[in-house]
């Protein structure tokens, strides 16, 4: 009965963004990423940003959607490490629909 | 001329609504967005309730990009593999004044920019506010880059994240708890097809919310008809989800895979996928909501009214704009605009009837923090219908047998009958 369920990155694949490829709009400060024992934004964020590579964690900025998410998790339950900003003017997501 | 009379930022429902009632009035007017084309940014479920609309945009139905005029609405308990939905279909809501519509910000938010514009504001896209400019603890302007815009009223519209405000130390912290993550995908199913499914004519559509199936996490789910695509989604409280540790999307897959919404989406192709975070809209959580030189309005300001069957949040922003618009009239005809003299927004705003509804349903938010509403009643619900709708071969039992045997092991009776009371406080009585 249920459909086929689409992959995360199929259903990112179908937004529209305008990506500023000169700067990151997420700051990640390492040093609070290292004690943070629940990292909540690997998992909360909807567009799997927040991903762990060799014990640091990296923000694919790219694919953000702005929700908000992130920021209140990482202050709250998490330890802070995230600097969340609204991109540059024009840049980011661009929906579609809403 | 270098200074405005009111600098506005954020072109969504509670800016652009601002905008548009300052314009008319003969102030200078400028609104700051930061999407290239006003709702880039912008996510909803999206429903607007026509009455509070109406008000400040009269017949806009006549000409603003609308969906479907919701003709009925339907609340329905997602069970394990069950459901029970209570539908609702009133033909009076199909004329005007109506009483919802669907629909999407990508097409509502530039129509709403554009009638401000038409009055006489000037609306600039593509630009990032950074800051509220203060002095002495007044709000004098705004900053966007190396550009200075002073106002003499900043109207802060700048959505649910208020970062601006965080920014300035205008506001506390966000508690997690106290903030949902709404997930959504927007399905294409030609027009035809959704009209039968869901027995309408075109221009006319269903809205349901939906408690259960929500993998155990507090929150909802929602399905709304727009002309030729389905806005579905699900709106969990961001701890539990953590908590869970299901992703978003994951959480969404639960909801769309109950054979009661696989079939209502079914053949559908998904064309957009989106998030967006939303306040509880508990009136405590509210921000101060003027200063020195400010105003606070629409999803910055955390207003949004869930009382379980609707999810409202964009007339609340256009009905706060009204609210801050009134004041910031009487402010510029004072030439005082101090926080005594905007604090006139507060007084008007609390008057009105999204405040007031506010108000009656505050004891509704204790209710998202019992999880038995979102696993055991929806299961309940079913479960009991299913064995009384059920002939078998042994003897069957009444209502009340039923409902005890059923409820073994999942809920007590006295937790019941505290929920119910609970239940009651919040929606009933």
């Amino acid at each position: 009965m249920s459909e086929q369920t689409m992959t995360l990155d199929a259903r990112l694949g179908l937004d529209k963004y305008n990506i500023d490829e000169q700067n990151s709009h997420i700051a990640i400060d390492q040093s609070c990423c290292q004690v943070c024992e629940g990292k909540p934004c690997l998992t909360v964020c909807p567009a799997e940003v927040y991903r762990l590579v060799e014990e640091e964690t990296v923000a694919r900025y790219e694919n953000c959607i702005e929700c908000g998410t992130c920021q209140i998790a990482c202050d709250d339950l998490g330890e802070g490490g995230i600097d969340w900003q609204p991109p540059e003017g024009g840049f980011g997501i661009r929906y579609r629909y809403g | 001329m270098d200074k405005f009379d009111v600098a506005i930022v954020g072109a969504g429902p509670a800016g652009s609504t601002a905008a548009y009632l300052l314009a008319k009035a003969g102030l200078q007017v400028v609104v700051i967005e930061r999407g290239k084309s006003a709702g880039d940014k912008n996510v909803s479920g999206g429903l607007i309730f026509s009455r509070i609309f109406n008000e400040v945009y009269p017949e806009f139905w006549e000409d603003a990009p609308v969906e479907r005029a919701i003709r009925g609405h339907g609340l329905i308990f997602l069970g394990d593999g069950s459901s029970t939905t209570m539908d609702f279909r009133d033909d009076e809501a199909l004329s005007p004044p109506y009483n919802a519509f669907s629909v999407l910000r990508s097409r509502l938010d530039p129509w709403m920019a554009q009638q401000a514009e038409d009055a006489g504001a000037m609306v600039i896209r593509g630009y990032t506010v950074d800051e509220l400019l203060l002095e002495d603890g007044r709000v004098i302007g705004v900053r966007a880059g190396e550009d200075e815009l002073p106002a003499d009223v900043v109207v802060v519209a700048e959505g649910t994240r208020s970062q601006l405000l965080k920014k300035a130390g205008l506001r506390k912290e966000f508690d997690v708890k106290d903030v949902s993550l709404g997930i959504k995908e927007v399905i294409h199913l030609p027009e035809e097809t959704i009209n039968e499914r869901f027995q309408c004519n075109s221009g006319e559509g269903m809205a349901y919310t939906t408690v259960g199936s929500t993998a155990g996490i507090g929150g909802g789910g929602f399905l709304y008809t727009n002309q030729d695509t389905l806005s579905v989604g699900v709106v969990v409280k961001i701890s539990s989800m953590y908590e869970s540790g299901l992703q978003p999307h994951e959480v969404l897959d639960v909801f769309k895979s109950h054979p009661t919404i696989a079939r209502l989406i079914q053949g559908g192709d998904v064309v957009e996928y989106a998030a967006q975070t939303v306040h509880r809209g508990e009136l405590h959580l509210i921000p101060q909501l003027y200063g020195s030189g400010y105003v606070v309005v629409g999803s910055a300001a955390r207003l949004i009214l869930n009382n379980v069957l609707t999810l409202r949040g964009m007339d609340l922003a256009v009905s706060s704009a009204a609210s801050a618009s009134q004041a910031i009239l009487q402010a510029h005809e004072q030439g005082d605009y101090s926080a005594a003299s905007l604090a006139a927004y507060q007084d008007h705003f609390q008057k009105s009837a999204v405040y007031q509804d506010m108000k009656t349903f505050k004891d509704t938010y204790s209710l998202l923090e019992n999880p038995r509403l979102f696993e055991a009643y929806p299961n309940l619900v079913n479960d009991v219908l299913g064995d009384l709708f059920s002939v078998k071969t042994e003897p069957g039992k009444k209502v009340f047998p039923t409902l005890r045997k059923n409820m073994k092991g999942n809920v007590s009776m006295l937790e019941m009958v505290r929920d119910f009371y609970q239940i009651g406080r919040g929606l009933v009585l």
